[in-house]
């Protein structure tokens, strides 16, 4: 059996002139959790429902679990999928849509409480769908996507509409299954979300990768940044100055003066700081985060 | 496709749906049968588009299922109906890709949804057949209608050819409302555009120019319900029917097949 949970080569979807995702190539091995990242409209979603077999791809190849995307009929009963938010019946109960499901993919029924049970909907399972909170229409979601006890799990912005208990709930949960071995592909607009729980990583932008792999390798290869603020306010551009006569690039960016260099010049400008009459307040070196690296290589 | 068959199942037995339509179909059907004996002096006629159907008509060994016939095209409408909702309502509320996530072979859902379909159909059909033939034998006396023929073998060989061509004559509906609603993945578009035809287009043809009506596709479905009409005899609308629900069937099919679930 191949180590890799999807393997994607050139795949590409046109919708007429229009190229959602262009010759995009990209591996996720098995057991790991890859967030899945980009801008709105960069090809996430059409990328996931080419997996799913739910849009014909234009071009490209592709494997999940081993088996070729044309039929997947051979990977689905062990694909767990949650795409573009939770869609049900409405005037159905909860548990009775996992029902309708489960009858579906041939599941037995009696997963369907247990399942309500661990995302925290158990006591609401025969309220109808209609009546549910956005978070709890979320939950009953990843209920369904985990109705065969899949070996991937494919979900598209678990966290929308969660309050951040369901957001750490959600999270302990991803990082539970792929203790388990599942391998979980996840896209989410919360990049801080991802950062804290993938490993790996695959970056869309305009429709085609820009990056995959794993997190710490792309934050790795990100400058890090000196972060300085001063203890008066009218210093800063004072600070900035100096940053930029010792030749970095540096920038004010709330409050506080961000210059790209390693942690060996943090001592060089505390003292040059000091000879120009500046107290600092604060002075870090830290390594950029998710977010800033995505705005940097996205352009967003 | 048991599968598929068994999960529409669930959705269709729902009490607001399963209820609601039964509900109608009893009231409709005890209606339509009913009014043919309660209006059989009425001048106005006691039959659709106020014919007159006789009591030597209705002593027949048909007369037990004649409410049942004409009540067959008001079933088809509420199959239709029926059929394009739960096929539509897919599209609308974006759960037909959770549908094929869990089965890919998007023919089994299309074969199992209509599996489903027609037992929920058929158990209209019964249910109506029950209430309007228990009707008629409950009101015949009272209409001064002799019943002897009903009884005989003639009579019961009427009711299950008449229960045989309603269902024809319902799930031939029904599929056709399934089709709209793979066409137009919208239930109100649909149901507005089915009904809208079944009940004024096809009437307005045929009052323009009656030969029309040898073609048209919810007067051959009426027909075949009814075991052919004086103006459209069974076997041509058998044909015709069967013609229009396999075209559409396998056109709906196809785009079903192809096309990308982007909703």
């Amino acid at each position: 059996m191949s180590e890799l949970a999807i393997s994607v080569k050139d795949l590409t979807k046109n919708y007429g002139a229009r190229v959602a995702v262009s010759h995009a190539t990209f591996d996720v091995p098995y057991g790991t959790i890859c967030g899945f990242v980009g801008p709105n409209g960069s090809g996430k979603t059409t990328t996931i429902r080419m997996l799913l077999g739910l849009v014909r791809t234009t071009g490209g190849t592709g494997e999940i679990l081993g088996e070729s995307i044309t039929h997947p009929e051979k990977y689905l009963p062990k694909v767990g999928a949650m795409i573009e938010g939770p869609a049900f019946y409405p005037a159905l109960s909860g548990k009775e849509n996992l029902n309708v499901l489960a009858a579906l993919g041939g599941f037995s029924k009696e997963r369907v409480q247990p399942l309500l049970e661990k995302v925290g909907l158990g006591d609401r399972g025969n309220s109808k769908f209609k009546t549910y909170s956005l978070g709890m229409k979320q939950r009953l979601g990843i209920a369904a996507a985990l109705l065969p006890n899949p070996k991937l799990l494919v979900l598209d912005e678990p966290t929308n509409g969660l309050d951040p208990a369901g957001i750490q709930e959600v999270r302990e949960l991803i990082r539970d299954l792929a203790t388990d071995g599942t391998t979980v592909f996840v896209s989410s607009h919360l990049l801080s979300e991802i950062e804290m729980i993938s490993e790996y990583l695959v970056m869309l932008r305009e429709g085609k990768v820009i990056f995959y792999g794993k997190t710490a390798e792309l934050l790795a290869q990100q400058q890090p940044v000196i972060v300085a603020k001063s203890k008066r306010a009218t210093d800063l551009k004072k600070l900035l100055k100096i940053a930029k006569n010792s030749g970095h690039s540096a920038s004010i960016i709330a409050g506080a003066v961000h210059v790209i260099s390693d942690s060996s010049f943090a001592a060089e400008f505390n003292e040059l700081a000091f000879d120009a009459g500046i107290t600092l307040s604060s002075l870090n070196a830290v390594l950029p985060t998710l977010e800033e690296t995505f705005f940097e290589m996205t352009g967003e | 496709m048991w599968h598929v068959a068994f999960s529409e199942l669930r959705k269709l037995r729902r009490p607001s749906l399963f209820l609601g339509t039964m509900g109608a179909v009893v009231f409709f059907s005890g209606l339509f049968s009913s009014l043919l004996f309660l209006l059989i002096d009425s001048p106005q006629g006691n039959g659709d588009r106020g014919r007159m159907i006789g009591r030597e008509i209705l002593a027949l060994p048909t007369g037990g299922v004649r409410g049942f016939a004409s009540v067959g095209s008001f079933l088809g409408i509420i199959a239709l109906c029926v059929f394009a909702a739960q096929t539509a309502q897919e599209y609308t509320y974006g759960t037909l890709r959770n549908l094929l996530v869990r089965q890919p072979s998007r023919m089994k859902i299309l074969i199992g949804k209509l599996a489903a379909m027609k037992i929920f159909a058929i158990i209209m059909v019964i249910l109506a057949a029950l209430v309007s033939i228990s009707a008629s034998i409950l009101l015949a006396p009272r209409a001064k209608v002799n019943t002897d023929l009903w009884f005989s073998a003639a009579g019961k060989s009427a009711i299950l050819e008449t229960f045989v061509n309603v269902i024809i004559s319902v799930i031939g509906f029904g599929i056709v409302g399934m089709i709209l609603g793979l066409l137009f993945r919208s239930p109100i578009s649909a149901i507005s555009l089915g009904v809208l035809w079944l009940l004024i287009v096809e009437n307005l043809l045929v009052a323009v120019k009656s030969n029309t009506e040898k073609w048209l596709p919810g007067s051959n479905l009426s027909a075949i319900a009814q075991g052919g009409t004086p103006t459209l005899e069974y076997k041509h609308a058998l044909i015709v029917g069967a013609a229009y629900v396999i075209v559409g069937a396998l056109v709906a099919a196809g785009l079903f097949k192809r096309r990308d679930v982007s909703n």
